[in-house]
């Protein structure tokens, strides 16, 4: 049991991400909340909806943009025992992409699926 | 004990599809609040009225009163969309078990 | 019930600022508590005293700073971001070589894990963004 949460249960954290990355700053500084929660032992899931789905997309080279390219951050994610990382099937379908075209192994969910699991959350930060 | 989620939107309906996102997601019986430019969806006889009224028929749906009036929507308010003052949005959030703001 | 709050916009150029106050001051009303208030993204620069807004209209910053002030309510802006966009107390202008602080009475710069510690220890966390 870690100080932070001495003497509780854990509590569901859901982040949900829905906006693309480097358009604007959201994906980036979500991500970071991610990292810094990752030590708290929280039960953490993270939902891509939307364009959200765009932040996991293979092959980001950001040279040009002259701006950090934070993709590979989603690998690193599995040791800080972050691993529930959901993606809306729907999403991915518009946008032509499957998950294939991801960076990082996910779980694939349908909308009724994905309305079950935030459902089921007890904090939900939306960026 | 409270077991469903609140939701809460704040875009407009017309430029932005938060809105039907959020009712994509919402399971029946939760609630959803519309606030700031949200509140444009509770306003009748425009084009997204028939499906928030749809909605209506399984998920309470309220609106903020005063993000309502700042914006002279309240003589447009549909039938069935509760107005809530801030302190109503307040026990909303407490009645439910935990709120997802659509932001 | 214990509140905690996320304001993730600025002042003035998304309703989110002035939502999250009202929703804390009706909380008080009732009878609530707020457990922190932590402020991300452009929130952040609802913390930064050099504003000057019109005189009639409301000044968001020090509303924010009195409010705190009359119910010691723990204003929280994220370092990383507070950072990013330039707003500083005095420790970190010194620590970063700046010539310059500007946060404003009554906010207090600390880490992202405030922001987690907040979701746990409340019985709700509400997010008001952009």
């Amino acid at each position: 049991m870690s100080e932070e949460n001495a003497g509780g249960v854990a509590k569901k954290f859901l982040y949900v991400n829905r906006k693309a990355p480097y358009g604007t700053i959201y994906a980036l500084e979500s991500l970071e909340v991610v990292l810094i929660g990752a030590a708290f032992e929280q039960d953490v899931s993270l939902a891509f909806l939307g364009d959200g789905v765009y932040q996991l997309v293979k092959g980001q080279n950001t040279k040009g943009l002259e701006v950090k390219n934070f993709s590979p951050t989603f690998g690193a994610l599995e040791d800080y025992d972050v691993t529930k990382l959901y993606v809306e099937e729907e999403a991915l379908q518009a946008r032509g992409l499957s998950a294939a075209d991801l960076v990082v192994p996910v779980e694939v969910v349908n909308a009724r699926r994905m309305a079950e699991i935030m459902e089921d959350q007890d904090v939900i930060l939306s960026f | 004990m409270a077991k469903t989620m609140l939701h809460t939107v704040n875009k407009s309906p017309f430029d932005n599809g938060t809105l039907q996102t959020c009712l994509k997601f919402a399971r029946q019986s939760s609630t959803v609040l519309l606030i700031e430019d949200g509140v444009y969806a509770a306003a009748r006889d425009t084009t997204v009225s028939k499906q928030v009224q749809e909605a209506m028929k399984s998920t309470p749906i309220c609106a903020l009163k005063a993000d309502v009036e700042a914006r002279g929507m309240q003589d447009r308010v549909m039938d069935g969309v509760r107005l809530v003052d801030y302190e109503g949005f307040v026990d909303l959030v407490a009645q439910h078990k935990a709120v997802q703001s659509w932001v | 019930m214990k509140f905690s709050i996320l304001v993730n916009e600025g002042p003035y150029t998304h309703e989110a600022s002035d939502t999250a106050y009202q929703f804390v001051k009706a909380a008080l009303a009732k009878g609530h508590e707020i457990y922190r208030i932590f402020f991300y993204h452009d929130g952040v620069n609802n913390g930064t005293r050099l504003t000057v807004p019109p005189q009639d209209d409301r000044n968001i910053v020090k509303r924010w700073s009195e409010l705190a002030a009359q119910h010691k309510l723990d204003l929280v802006v994220c370092i990383a971001a507070a950072q990013r966009r330039g707003l500083m107390d005095k420790s970190e202008a010194k620590r970063n070589g700046k010539d310059a602080d500007n946060i404003a009475p009554g906010f207090r710069i600390s880490g992202l894990g405030q922001l987690i510690e907040a979701g746990i220890q409340a019985d709700r966390l509400v997010v008001f963004g952009g």
